[in-house]
């Protein structure tokens, strides 16, 4: 047998190790590359997150978390997000099985809730800013808009890329190429409902405690 | 040879391979349970956060440990990142980018800290510094 | 709000001649190119095969263009620096005004470092890694040429720095509270900001393009312990570009909402904390400098192994040491700021760290040298760069364990010391590894070897002139001399000054006689023809293709048993010359199509950054919604793929015979 023959096809039964196996499926190689950029973007969050860590004291004389931080309003925002998440994964399972009309539905329901959560949070910001409690008064507030504003930011961008998959569902239908995609922006949406649980826990449930 | 499965499996989905679906009610109770879970634990973070029946210093640790029970919740029940060996490689980066996680916050932090406490100016030179 | 935002006339320097000179320049060289390039009718060439290719051969010779055209312009700026710093002695104030010295030097080393040295190692990456790994292409290719084509936005917006407004002046680093709007109001480093938070982008995507093509596409048979070194370093390179280039991206986007926003992440007022900048930046800063020379110690490895004709000795110690210094690279950070106040505990902890990642770098170098013990060595002009690349970082890497010990530091710290080590190991590094690699691949990517004499001149000259050049500043530094000193009184430090500007002029030659190789090479191509794809008795795969490999690479994607892949084959080829060769089908196969999605794209970056540099928020708009309508085309495009047919890829082998067929 020579030390390197060629062949274009795999025997489809013979059990080799998968890192010996030849290039992956499309569907593979595209969601762990999209696995590996929101790794990217995890970290981008925790230069964020390590940033607040460290100007959270810098209250220039304004006001702190205690002050300003609403329970009840982030509780909300933490359901809306949650659910979203899970009804996120039922509309994957009618991807699966090519079910358009479960995949609108829970689609639509999952966009309700985003637009739910980034309704209340612009809320809060509104009223923040509105007392005087502004990005521009201490180091501390600047850091809170920016690493809160840039997880809304995601979740903004997750509702405009969910509603352009919508499109792509009716126009292209199950395709894999649009399945691959939904699979890449579930895996978005999940990683963001984890992201928040690091948030809310961080900013605002030990923003409270003294 | 071993006897690895041929193909690993894409993070986020739930079988080896579009030919292989979990049947639909086991997709549903897997999701559903993830949730239910994930509100439990949320709920017990809100109520940690609140309650005076715990000791105080203890508190940021019991979130602390709560919010990784959720963030581990979510991979599990929602992203199926388990540690079958066909998943092996979405575990090895997810543990790679919590490394860097972790270096990153705790090294700003210890590093900060360490700055922050020799760097800073007494009351008056303060003064003359904001005056200038 | 004014229609065109801060701009106006007076964004031209037309009181700075020099500047007006180096402008008129740029615009008139290209003004000139496009020009010819029109009335040759190249264009829909151009557009075809290489503007909206999605080709990672073609992809990574284009990064290698840019890297060196900007090369130039980074050169020119050091010889302007050693010319000024060679007069300004005493009571001289030498022919650049501080203003201009500023965004010289800071213009230098954000060249350098993100718009030369980083396009050459991704450029690299780009055309041999699928090779080596048999594969025809990376994971995405579109996303490939979209990389591309922002790191050239970023390039483009910092060139036309250099003629409608200035360019930073807080040095390459730019360190707050200096990079604040309070210190530095212009657009100059707004410039900076934008150009690099574009091309950030483009790299982090390219990062995660080669991970997932390393870690999820290799040819049959190539396990992760088969693969050539190259694609290791690769691996370990872009794991570090996914790992740093996020923090990279928040730390500039904080200083831009403070700039732009009036957030006070690193401002003096409310309690901003401007130590947490060089903290955050030199996390993303230290690992920035192993993603620069990792690839370049993969160069060695493939060059050091084929020109001793020996298998690359202790193949898993050179990959356990890349792995550690890949994980290492994030432990040593501080060492860039021992001296901003921390104290013994965390100075002596990351001194130590830094200490320890030079070891595994130890165990390359010991690798290379038992490869090449024992081989029979042919100093061809890559193993010239490589023997110099040897001797040269390791110089530079002794003084970076010197200064690793936080009471030297404390001493040299930004003197000339420093700026020695860090050209020492960039230079014979990355420059080195840069060289070696594009004279030992050239034949690959263009057919013809690089002529061998003008490579060996320009060798010499680059070594003689890189330690004339920058040993002296090694002097200076003990003599203490700060860096970037526009004009100094201690007349005792100009012949030292004097003799560096005089190695920037042999280095310079060094760059001519490059320039003269490639133009020699192109005129007798004939006589250098490759003709067998495998100019230099190869032993990895990218070596069994033609010269050069059709589009799709391999026209049987190669089963692999072992490392060498090639070398293997050629081993095993005596003992099948009795039998006949077996007949092989040719299959169509299916390709990426061309795209102009990275090219337009990149086009709307450029209007987004140059509109938010000079507060056009109209035009940024549009940019934006410009961008995003580019995306949504690529979404809905039908087909991503189309058909080789067979009969043409039977073709391309009929005429390019290759010695060894895989």
């Amino acid at each position: 047998m020579n030390a390197a023959a060629t062949v274009d096809e795999l025997q489809p039964d013979a059990l080799v190790p998968a890192g010996e196996a030849g290039p992956a499926s499309k569907r593979i190689v595209v969601a762990y590359g999209f696995w590996i950029f929101l790794l990217s973007d995890i970290v981008m969050f925790a230069a964020l997150f390590a940033a607040y860590a460290v100007l959270k004291s810098g209250t220039a004389g304004g006001p702190a978390g205690a002050q300003l931080f609403n329970q009840v309003t982030a509780a909300i925002e933490t359901a809306c997000l949650l659910v979203s998440s899970y009804t996120c994964g039922l509309m994957s399972l009618a991807i699966r099985s090519q079910r358009r009309p479960a995949t609108y539905f829970f689609a639509a329901i999952t966009f309700v809730l985003g637009v739910a959560f980034l309704a209340l949070e612009l809320r809060e910001f509104a009223s923040m800013i509105a007392e005087g409690a502004t990005p521009q008064r201490s180091a501390f507030l600047s850091a809170f808009f920016a690493l809160v504003g840039c997880h809304g930011l995601h979740v903004g961008v997750g509702l405009i890329w969910l509603i352009v998959m919508m499109a792509q569902v009716a126009f292209m239908g199950f395709r894999a190429s649009v399945q691959r995609r939904l699979l890449c922006f579930s895996l978005f949406w999940h990683a963001l409902d984890i992201i928040w649980v690091g948030l809310f826990t961080v900013v605002y449930l030990m923003g409270i405690i003294q | 040879m071993t006897t690895t499965t041929r193909s690993d499996r894409a993070p986020g989905d739930a079988a080896p391979s579009p030919e292989v679906q979990p049947t639909a009610p086991a997709g549903v109770l897997i999701y559903t349970i993830g949730l239910l879970l994930a509100v439990v634990l949320t709920a017990t973070s809100f109520w940690v956060a609140n309650t005076s029946l715990l000791w105080g210093p203890g508190v940021p640790l019991g979130l602390a440990v709560l919010a990784i029970a959720q963030m581990g919740v979510h991979l599990v029940f929602f992203l199926h990142i388990t540690t079958g060996p066909d998943s092996t490689n979405n575990v090895l980066a997810l543990a790679f980018g919590v490394l860097i996680v972790a270096l990153v916050i705790a090294g700003s932090l210890w590093i900060m800290a360490n700055l922050n406490a020799n760097m800073t100016m007494s009351p008056g030179l303060m003064d003359l510094h904001m005056q200038r | 709000m004014k229609l065109l935002g801060k701009l106006d006339w007076s964004a031209i320097p037309f009181d700075q001649p020099i500047v007006m000179g180096a402008s008129g320049g740029m615009v008139l060289v290209i003004a000139l190119i496009l020009a010819w390039v029109t009335v040759k009718g190249y264009w829909p060439y151009l557009w075809r095969e290489w503007l909206t290719s999605v080709d990672h051969k073609r992809i990574g010779i284009m990064y290698f263009i840019l890297a060196m055209i900007m090369l130039l312009r980074g050169f020119a700026d050091a010889i302007m620096m050693r010319a000024q710093q060679a007069v300004a002695a005493g009571g001289a104030q030498g022919f650049l005004p501080p203003e201009h010295f500023d965004q010289i030097f800071s213009a230098h080393g954000t060249i350098m470092i993100f718009f030369v040295a980083m396009p050459l190692v991704i450029g690299l990456m780009n055309f041999v890694v699928p090779l080596q790994l048999g594969i025809r292409d990376v994971a995405f290719p579109t996303l490939n040429s979209v990389s591309l084509w922002l790191t050239a936005s970023g390039i483009l917006l910092t060139n036309i720095s250099l003629v409608v407004g200035e360019f930073a002046k807080t040095g390459w680093v730019a360190y707050a509270p200096l990079s604040e709007l309070e210190f530095s109001p212009g657009v100059g480093v707004d410039y900076y900001l934008w150009a690099l938070q574009i091309a950030g982008v483009g790299t982090l995507m390219a990062g995660i393009n080669f991970v997932a093509t390393i870690l999820k596409m290799r040819a049959p048979g190539m396990s992760l312990t088969r693969m050539p070194v190259f694609c290791w370093t690769a691996l370990a390179t872009n794991l570090l570009i996914v790992a740093a280039f996020p923090v990279l991206t928040a730390t500039f986007a904080m200083l831009l909402l403070d700039r732009y926003l009036g957030f006070h992440f690193f401002t003096l007022a409310a309690q901003g904390n401007q130590m947490m900048y060089v903290n955050l930046f030199w996390i993303w800063g230290h690992p920035e400098v192993y993603i620069l020379i990792l690839p370049m110690f993969g160069v060695f490895s493939e060059v050091v192994a084929t020109f001793s004709g020996k298998p690359l000795f202790g193949y898993r110690s050179m990959v356990a040491a890349t792995m550690a210094i890949c994980v290492l690279s994030f432990l040593v950070w501080l060492h860039h700021f021992f001296t901003m106040g921390a104290g013994a505990d965390v100075n002596g902890f990351f001194g130590v760290m830094t200490m320890i990642i030079a070891v595994p770098t130890g165990v390359k170098v010991f690798n290379w040298l038992f490869t090449m013990y024992g081989g029979r060595v042919r100093f061809t002009v890559p193993v010239l760069w490589a023997v110099g690349f040897m001797v040269t970082f390791v110089i530079g890497g002794m003084t970076g364990v010197l200064m690793a010990v936080p009471p030297a530091s404390f001493q040299l710290h930004n003197s000339l010391f420093l700026i020695a080590h860090f050209h020492n190991v960039i230079i014979g590094g990355v420059v080195f590894g840069a060289m070696a690699g594009y004279n030992y691949w050239f034949p690959k990517a263009f057919g013809f070897t690089l002529d061998a004499r003008w490579g060996k001149a320009s060798f010499w000259c680059w070594l003689v002139g890189f330690y004339l050049a920058f040993m002296p500043l090694y002097v200076l530094g003990l003599m203490g001399m700060t860096r970037r000193m526009q004009h100094y009184d201690n007349l005792g430090w100009q012949p030292w000054l004097v003799v560096a500007a005089i190695g920037a002029l042999v280095i310079g030659a060094g760059i001519f006689c490059q320039v003269v190789q490639l133009v020699v090479s192109i005129r007798r191509r004939e006589q250098y023809r490759d003709a067998t794809g495998d100019p230099w008795n190869g032993r990895t795969l990218e070596w069994s293709t033609a010269s050069p490999p059709p589009s799709w690479n391999f026209a049987f994607v190669p089963r692999v048993a072992g490392k060498d892949a090639f070398w293997a084959r050629k081993k095993a080829l005596p003992l099948r010359q009795d039998q006949p060769a077996p007949a092989r089908e040719y299959k169509p196969i299916e390709m990426p199509k061309n795209s102009a999605t990275g090219f337009v794209n990149a086009f709307f970056a450029v209007v987004i950054g140059f509109a938010l540099i000079w507060h056009i928020w109209w035009m940024a708009g549009l940019g934006v919604l410009g961008a995003f309508l580019t995306i949504l085309v690529f979404a809905f495009r039908e087909e991503g793929e189309f058909e080789i047919p067979a009969a043409q890829v039977a073709q391309f082998d009929r005429t390019h015979p290759v010695e060894v067929a895989l």
